[in-house]
């Protein structure tokens, strides 16, 4: 198998700070693969090097077998796209649903873009007749819905996704992580997911990478995130948190679906 | 349960069609909430703008004002009694009459026929000001905001180079320069004038410069060119077109200020501040000839300043919700 995404010793610097210090992994053609770690654990970051937001960084970042480079990378486009946190920062507030996801078929030149701007709304569970309607005009979900059909457009293999439900409702995040789970099936994808929320995880994804401070401490396969038997201390407290008063409405959306 | 919600939901259906009886078919699909074109979607959004706009009555005020200058200023030879050069030394400084609406000037020309084709140089001043400026400033601001480092430095340094200057004064050294006449005059009121309109943009910029959505289409590859022209641009037009409308007031009040002092239009052209100088040397004896194109300036300056603010009422995002 080869490697959708691999990631060599990489230190990414905001500021006079490395917030990742060394952090290396690869994430196999196909597989579903979670970064996990507490708020300022540096596994945003990651995605943010990946994608070229965050320009300071040292390392390898190799995509579909490229180097990654910091300048604009039409190639790179088609292979990875992002979605992000917060679809109510995710779209941009003049442009209608249709705009939003004709825009990278025209960057890319890009014909057929009705049918396949329709075709990419019912794949994604979108009513069509929300096609021109603006984002202040949708809910939370239906947005995000809107950014995962944005992030498809391009039909990319490797879909980098921060943190994707943790700005919905409950219900929402269920339907959400489905239409997640469907995808990846249908359209052979390989995912790098990022979260706090370690009951997303096990719904989503095969194998799992532990971060604290910015370095990666344990790098486990999703059967040992359901037994709870992390190797490393900061893993396990880490679990046991989650399971603790913590954040509990993602483990409500596994037991539901 | 069932019957329940079917006779809510016929309620409902017949509230829409008595709404649709009362609002006509057009109110009916600009406020569609699943529009089915491009067009409609654009058509809705504009409706919702006036909507809200109409509730403001000052804005009204101010719209009708700025909509009676660009009548006047279109159809000044019809509607002008008199022509505005035509001299009549017989009638000269008539006070207001009926045959003479705001009385004659020094030179027997009817004042009402000048100030109406005033209207036209001062439109034209206000314009061709706005014409040249506000895409100056807006790509300017919105380069340095969007690049940061030293583009923004640079265009920010030479931006605050001209805003340090006060307006009045650099005009005139422009006119000075360039020569008087209505040309440069506008030339130089447009100079002067850009750098609040790239602050503004540039503030508007930075606000959404690090925003997801910016980030997306970064992330799908577009060129710089097109995340500024077509993501970045739209979103600080409405906040420019704001400040060029309450700007318009000053605008209008520097042109009158060159023409006062004789560096704008040039006679006989009947430009309104050129009129009040004239009138200068009658103001105790016969005021109504440099009072009534005083007034001309003061009301249109109050409606574009009216206009302005009902504008940034409706347009503002910060005063807006969720749209």
């Amino acid at each position: 198998m080869s490697c959708a995404l691999e990631i060599e010793g990489l230190f990414v610097r905001y500021g006079r700070d490395d917030v990742v210090r060394d952090v290396s992994f690869a994430i196999e053609t196909g597989e579903s693969y979670a970064l996990v770690g507490e708020s300022g654990s540096g596994k945003s970051t990651i995605l943010r090097a990946i994608v070229g937001m965050a320009r300071d960084w040292r390392g390898v970042i190799r995509v579909d077998g490229r180097d990654r480079v910091n300048r604009i990378d039409r190639q790179f486009a088609r292979h990875c796209q992002m979605v992000f946190q917060d679809p109510y920062a995710s779209l941009h507030p003049r442009r209608t649903v249709n705009d939003t996801l004709t825009e990278p078929l025209k960057i890319h030149g890009i014909g057929a873009r009705d049918a396949r701007v329709i075709a990419m709304m019912e794949d994604v569970g979108l009513d069509p007749r929300f096609r021109f309607r603006f984002p202040h005009q949708l809910s939370g979900g239906q947005r995000q819905r809107v950014a995962i059909a944005r992030a498809l457009m391009l039909e990319p293999k490797l879909l980098l996704l921060d943190e994707p439900t943790s700005a919905l409702d409950v219900s929402v995040q269920a339907e959400i992580l489905n239409l997640l789970v469907r995808l990846r099936a249908e359209r052979d994808l390989t995912y790098l997911l990022v979260t706090h929320s370690l009951p997303v995880v096990g719904f989503l994804c095969d194998r799992l990478g532990v971060l604290r401070y910015g370095q990666l401490v344990e790098e486990a396969p999703v059967e040992r995130l359901r037994a709870g038997t992390f190797a490393t201390a900061y893993a396990q407290e880490l679990y046991g948190a989650s399971l603790g008063g913590g954040d509990r409405s993602g483990a409500t959306v596994v037991a539901e679906t | 349960m069932v019957d329940l919600r079917n006779t809510e939901a016929d309620a409902a259906t017949e509230g829409d069609t008595r709404k649709a009886g009362r609002m006509g078919a057009l109110a009916l699909w600009l406020t569609d909430d699943a529009p089915a074109s491009r067009v409609q979607a654009q058509a809705g959004q504009a409706y919702a703008i006036a909507r809200s706009f109409a509730r403001n009555p000052l804005a009204m005020l101010g719209a009708f004002i700025v909509g009676l200058l660009i009548v006047v200023a279109l159809f000044a030879p019809w509607l002008a009694p008199y022509s505005p050069v035509g001299q009549n030394l017989e009638m000269r400084l008539m006070p207001p009459s009926a045959e003479h609406w705001l009385g004659t000037d020094e030179l027997g020309r009817d004042i009402l026929s000048r100030i109406i084709h005033g209207a036209r140089i001062t439109l034209l001043i206000v314009v061709m000001v706005a014409l040249i400026s506000a895409p100056i400033g807006l790509l300017i601001g919105a380069v340095a905001g969007y690049f940061g480092g030293w583009v923004d430095r640079i265009l920010m340094a030479i931006t605050d180079v001209f805003l340090s200057l006060p307006k009045l004064i650099m005009a005139l050294a422009f006119v000075a320069a360039l020569g008087a006449g209505l040309q440069n005059a506008i030339i130089a009121i447009a100079i002067t004038a850009w750098p609040a309109y790239a602050r503004i943009a540039r503030a508007e910029t930075l606000t959404f410069r690090k925003s997801e959505f910016i980030a997306a289409v970064e992330l799908q590859g577009a060129s710089n060119l097109r995340i500024i022209g077509i993501h970045v641009l739209p979103l600080c037009m409405s906040s420019t077109i704001i400040r060029v409308t309450l700007d318009m007031a000053g605008i209008i009040l520097t042109a009158a200020g060159l023409g006062f002092l004789g560096l704008g239009a040039q006679p006989p052209l009947p430009e309104w501040g050129a009129m009040i100088s004239r009138g200068r040397s009658f103001i105790l004896d016969q005021w109504w000839v440099a009072t009534m194109p005083g007034f001309a300036i003061i009301i249109v300056s109050l409606g574009f300043c009216f206009l302005g603010d009902g504008l940034r009422d409706v347009l503002d995002p910060r005063q807006r919700d969720g749209r």
